[in-house]
């Protein structure tokens, strides 16, 4: 099956033409916390994407029944009912992640990806284009999360999922860990340095001076 | 969106029928995860304890194994001191639904510890070396913190006074301030620590302790009220309406 070009661009344009972290600047609260273990990263990511590709199938499948003066809250309900099976799945084959993640997994009800995918696409386009849609923005955020938690959890603790790259001068190495990319906040640095590495390759993502 | 589908009695029947089948979804997980869930709570349990005992790190991923062969779960009649059987028989005793029973529990008295009251009958939990002699004697130990209730377990030396680990496994405290309860750095700073002086609890978490000073831990910084539900817990546990009977009479040397 050869994929079209609307198909490639729902599915991959999120990564880094339209990027929901980078340009639309949503979901950075939980980018920012669970960031500082590569794994956790990847889980996390995972968990978004799989939300929202269902989420944007699901509200696509009905979105002709659904009452325009209650859409948000039975969109609120689908993606938070999908929310609440990926945690309790997450307890029951990975509860060590799952512990990591917390409140993060909770909170993927309230992230902006997931909402705005669903009221700006999925509620006017058919199911499996909602569904790609869904993918490639998870992937989108999955993209930036992996890089910066590649970053913070080498240069942090010396280590790439768990595996020793630099050892640590504790542990009788010589790399010095940096205590500043143990920190959930030095995210803002690291995101901030991609929009700017994004938007020096993709110049038309630069906001007009106003 | 046409006008036709704003009727209430539609709006209604579809709100109905997506919270029927959310729940439905919800719930069938819910359910069918729980058995799961349970066991891999009850391994978390069982290697917070070996981390409280010093012997994670020798279980190489053997939680339940070396919980077998090293821990004793005994269970402890908190006035007077002294062992009992199982109230619960063969089944898992939990303690801290005991202490919801006002059949099990009794009343806790002038203590700001933050809950309002203890089980009759506590777990503890006895770390042995191969010569099934006691080396640890790991007590449960909870206290509100600053925003809810924390989990721990206190690991102290077999002559009932010297602290070894204080490992916190459950609380919601500010992340970076009060969550350092579980900093390694500070979880280090208990070992050795004295908890009793002529009888009395005297372990103190303040401000600038010298790390040579036996009976003080050095607070947390920015986190004055973790600090001080810590001190609550130990004083309350420590004192004798929680495990100070139990430490002075030390049954587990006869």
């Amino acid at each position: 099956m050869a994929m079209s070009k609307e198909t490639k661009k729902v599915l991959f344009g999120p990564i880094l033409d339209n990027n929901p972290i980078a340009l639309q600047i949503l979901g950075i609260c939980s980018a920012l916390a669970i960031t500082t273990k590569l794994e956790t990263a990847l889980v996390m990511s995972l968990a978004l994407t799989s939300v929202t590709a269902f989420s944007n199938l699901f509200i696509s499948l009905i979105r002709n029944q659904i009452p325009s003066s209650v859409r948000i809250i039975i969109q609120m309900t689908i993606i938070a009912s999908l929310v609440i099976v990926v945690d309790q799945i997450l307890k029951a084959y990975s509860y060590e992640i799952s512990k990591q993640l917390s409140v993060f997994v909770g909170l993927i009800i309230t992230n902006c990806i997931v909402m705005g995918r669903a009221e700006a696409y999925a509620m006017k386009n058919p199911p499996m284009m909602s569904f790609l849609d869904g993918i490639g923005n998870g992937l989108g955020y999955s993209f930036i999360l992996v890089i910066i938690g590649t970053i913070k959890e080498l240069f942090g603790f010396g280590t790439i999922l768990g595996f020793e790259i630099l050892p640590l001068v504790q542990n009788g190495g010589w790399y010095q860990g940096n205590g500043l990319l143990i920190l959930p906040f030095s995210s803002f640095f690291l995101i901030a340095g991609m929009i700017w590495f994004i938007r020096t390759i993709r110049p038309q993502q630069v906001e007009p001076k106003e | 969106m046409s006008a036709k589908k704003e009727t209430l009695g539609k709006t209604v029947g579809i709100v109905v029928a997506v919270c029927l089948v959310c729940s439905i979804v919800v719930s069938g997980a819910a359910v069918g995860l729980r058995s799961l869930q349970q066991t891999n709570a009850a391994l978390d349990k069982q290697s917070n304890i070996l981390a409280a005992a010093g012997l994670l790190a020798d279980a190489k991923g053997d939680i339940a194994g070396t919980y077998e062969a090293r821990i004793e779960e005994r269970f402890v009649n908190l006035e007077t001191g002294d062992y009992v059987e199982n109230p619960q028989d063969y089944q898992t005793y939990d303690m801290y639904k005991a202490a919801k029973d006002p059949a099990t529990s009794t009343k806790v008295e002038n203590s700001n510890v933050g809950f309002q009251r203890k089980p009759n009958v506590a777990s503890v939990y006895l770390v042995e070396n191969e010569a099934n002699e006691v080396t640890r004697i790991i007590i449960p130990v909870h206290g509100s913190g600053l925003w809810d209730l924390m989990y721990g377990f206190l690991a102290i030396d077999a002559d009932g006074n010297t602290v070894r680990e204080l490992v916190y496994y459950q609380q919601k405290e500010t992340p970076g301030l009060g969550g350092e309860v579980q900093n390694p750095d500070w979880m280090a700073k208990w070992d050795g620590k004295k908890l009793y002086r002529d009888g009395e609890v005297v372990i103190e978490v303040k401000k600038n302790a010298s790390p040579d000073n036996p009976y003080s831990v050095d607070a947390l910084s920015g986190a004055t009220l973790t600090s001080n539900g810590v001190q609550n817990t130990l004083d309350f546990w420590l004192g004798e309406q929680g495990f100070g009977p139990f430490l002075s009479k030390q049954p587990w040397k006869s």
